[in-house]
């Protein structure tokens, strides 16, 4: 390994002493090359300097996503309230508010909404609890179950069985003028939407403010 | 004579420029040890042939591929179905992808059981670890980059690992995310990271492993009770290359020329019986009649995430990568020096064959998901016929809401149906008929409560029908206090002064005398 690595770095010491060397004494070399050297140094500092100041703009693009989840979300129309009939719970598919013209079918969210009375709702995020696959809901049975991993939760959206440490996630809701709005615009994730509610196991009653 | 002497001419042109001969011979015809010329140290140089097979096909599918959260999944059933060979060329990159992270696999198994990670090689190895990191990065997205439901639901469960995070998880979905949901931007970042960053890296690191490689010498075939030690090695090595060694081309290098070539042909064969991955469905979050599954080789990660105790998942998801990396990089660092042979290192050898069985496991379990509720069991799976002959209408009503309650989503009968729970055909040997009742009121375990969703009548005629699933030739479990009461309480008595007998006890009384 070592008698590879000599000729690497034996040549260009040389080449720089055999330049220095040609028409001067010793002293006078020194000082030149270390004039040289001083101006290498400069110079490598001035990049230094000047990559410093690339740098801070870049790193700030590269973060651009990185912002508050309140920033990301708005209040969006599911339609009429009179299209949830009172004590069933439907699939209902809203545009993500933050959509851009090249999202194509991404720009879709779905979610399902729960009215329980006549001003009451429960708007629950597809997205399983424990990973994020989209739950279908059963009517039949009262039960959403997940096809990845085998969470099931009650039609209150408290956790039944499987992975899931927690019921499903819920939006924030309102009737405005007739329509349901939910607060939405972001993807549900233990991060963002866990710190609002108390995890539990979920004994039947929902965990899910 | 005159073209020989022309093309000599022009050879002498360039190379007097370029001054490649004496750099590329010393490399081609470097002595090494004569028993490194073995098919077991093939597989690195197959590794590195893929990765030119990747970068070739994937430049070629990117004439095509739109990488357009809009316009990518159809672009990819353009290149699938209108352009010429488009199939082909997507087939040779899916399973170019798939044999690579194979090869790099078994690649450096055998680098770990002859111990050629140790020294001088601990650099080599450390490279080799960022580079496997690389290939399975490059896998990941590359499966992002097919983008269909799979496709989609796969960073929805990437985004979902992210979050569990501490404190920094949510900031760290929107940078994977490229915003707050799965969209255009995500796709574009993946893109970026899958064409440019990725392999740009994995090139520059694969270039340096080579440079490496010939510079250290390929590795001696390891001889128990040969030892590494780091005073004497490079002068046992070299010794052993110039007095027992032959050059490295020809002499070890054709099998790797023809191992590269066999491995290139399996992937062509490949391709050409099996065809291109996908796409699948349509990316549309709203098409929500999906069973989203990973890719072959994350297919283990899939089966671990669902066997975990819940409150095991976040700690694992976040700290064993760390653990297994720090622990592949320690490697070198902590056995640099000793034996190299597998025959005197029973724990590397252990080591190795555990992993690979856990492996073959976890990636079969992943394969057939036992845990996943079967989501159409309910309406697709009939109950078989001769469960249902000489029942009582409340046995086939409960037949019915077994049915039509989704319980066959988990449990099989006939050998049909989910297998989150266990099968039912003989439930009845197992549980009472009071169990049952509890079971389904109450669920428990993986089972959900039914209590709330079932009507008293619809638990009576379900637990009749579950009652009677039990082997002609074994007698249904029943509770012993309670036969016994029931028994002294109807034998003294004439049977018009019986009390009334619990439905569920008459139930099993009437068809136990119907048998």
């Amino acid at each position: 390994m070592s008698h590879e690595e000599k000729p690497m770095e034996a040549d260009p010491n040389q080449s720089v002493k055999a330049h220095n060397e040609s028409g001067a004494d010793s002293l006078n070399m020194q000082r030149v090359v270390s004039r040289r050297w001083m101006l290498f140094k400069a110079a490598a500092a001035f990049n230094g300097l000047v990559g410093l100041a690339l740098a801070i703009p870049i790193v700030r693009y590269l973060l651009a996503p990185w912002r508050k989840d309140a920033s990301y979300k708005s209040w969006v129309s599911l339609g009429p309230a009179e299209s949830f009939p009172t004590g069933e719970t439907r699939l209902a598919v809203f545009k993500n508010p933050s959509k851009r013209s090249w999202d194509g079918a991404t720009d879709n969210v779905a979610c399902y909404v729960r009215r329980t009375g006549t001003d009451q709702f429960s708007v629950f995020a597809i997205n399983c609890a424990h990973l994020g696959c989209p739950v279908r809901w059963f009517p039949q049975s009262q039960l959403f179950m997940c096809p990845c991993h085998g969470g099931v939760y009650y039609a209150d959206g408290s956790r039944a069985s499987g992975p899931p440490e927690r019921g499903l996630f819920t939006y924030d809701w309102q009737v405005v003028s007739g329509e349901l709005h939910i607060d939405a615009g972001q993807m549900p994730t233990l991060s963002n939407t866990a710190k609002l509610v108390k995890i539990s196991h979920g004994e039947g009653e929902t965990s899910c403010g | 004579m005159r073209v020989n002497g022309t093309m000599s001419r022009v050879y002498k042109w360039f190379e007097s420029r370029l001054q490649l001969e004496a750099p590329v011979k010393e490399a081609a015809l470097h002595p090494v040890p004569r028993n490194t010329a073995s098919w077991w140290y093939v597989f690195g140089s197959a590794a590195f042939t893929l990765l030119f097979l990747q970068i070739v096909t994937g430049i070629l599918l990117a004439l095509v591929y739109v990488p357009s959260a809009g316009e990518a999944w159809s672009s990819l059933n353009v290149l699938n179905h209108q352009i010429p060979l488009g199939w082909f060329l997507r087939g040779l990159h899916g399973w170019g992808s798939n044999f690579m992270v194979a090869i790099v696999l078994i690649h450096m198994a055998q680098v770990f059981l002859f111990g050629a990670y140790k020294f001088p090689r601990e650099l080599t190895w450390t490279l080799g670890v960022f580079l496997l990191l690389m290939t399975l990065g490059m896998a990941f997205t590359g499966q992002v980059l097919r983008f269909d439901q799979d496709a989609y639901w796969g960073l929805g469960i990437g985004a979902s690992i992210m979050s569990r995070v501490p404190f920094v998880g949510g900031g760290l979905v929107h940078l994977l995310l490229g915003g707050p949901v799965i969209a255009g931007a995500t796709l574009s970042r993946f893109f970026a990271l899958h064409v440019f960053i990725i392999p740009g890296a994995l090139l520059l690191f694969a270039l340096l492993h080579v440079w490496m490689v010939l510079k250290l010498g390929i590795n001696e075939w390891p001889m128990p009770g040969r030892l590494v030690r780091r005073a004497t090695y490079i002068d046992e090595y070299n010794k052993l290359a110039h007095e027992d060694g032959i050059p490295f081309v020809p002499g070890a290098f054709w099998k790797d020329l023809a191992f590269s070539g066999a491995v290139v042909a399996a992937v062509g064969v490949c391709t050409f019986v099996f065809g291109p991955f996908g796409p699948g469905g349509q990316p549309d979050p709203s098409i929500i009649q999906t069973v989203p599954k990973p890719d072959f080789f994350f297919l283990w990660i899939y089966t671990v995430l669902s066997y975990l105790p819940p409150q095991m998942e976040t700690p694992f998801l976040l700290i064993a990568p760390l653990v297994a990396i720090a622990t592949l990089l320690a490697v070198p660092f902590w056995a640099g020096e000793g034996e190299k042979s597998w025959h005197r290192r029973p724990v590397a050898v252990l080591a190795v064959s555990t992993i690979a069985i856990c492996w073959g496991v976890l990636t079969h379990l992943g394969a057939t998901t036992p845990w996943s509720p079967h989501m159409n069991a309910w309406s697709s799976d009939p109950i078989p016929v001769h469960y249902l002959q000489h029942a009582t209408p409340l046995v086939r009503q409960g037949a019915v809401v077994f049915q039509v309650k989704q319980c066959r989503n988990c449990h099989s009968i006939g050998g049909n149906g989910g297998e989150r729970g266990p099968a039912l055909d003989d439930v009845a040997t197992r549980m009472t008929i009071d169990q049952l009742r509890y079971k389904v009121v109450t669920g428990g375990g993986n089972m959900p409560a039914y209590g709330k969703n079932l009507s008293p009548a619809e638990i009576e005629a379900l637990v009749s029908f579950l009652e009677t699933l039990h082997p002609a030739n074994e007698p249904p479990a029943y509770d012993a206090s309670r036969r016994a009461v029931d028994e002294s309480q109807s034998q003294p008595r004439p049977q018009s002064a019986r009390p009334p007998a619990p439905p569920v006890a008459r139930q099993t009384a009437n068809r136990s005398a119907n048998r």
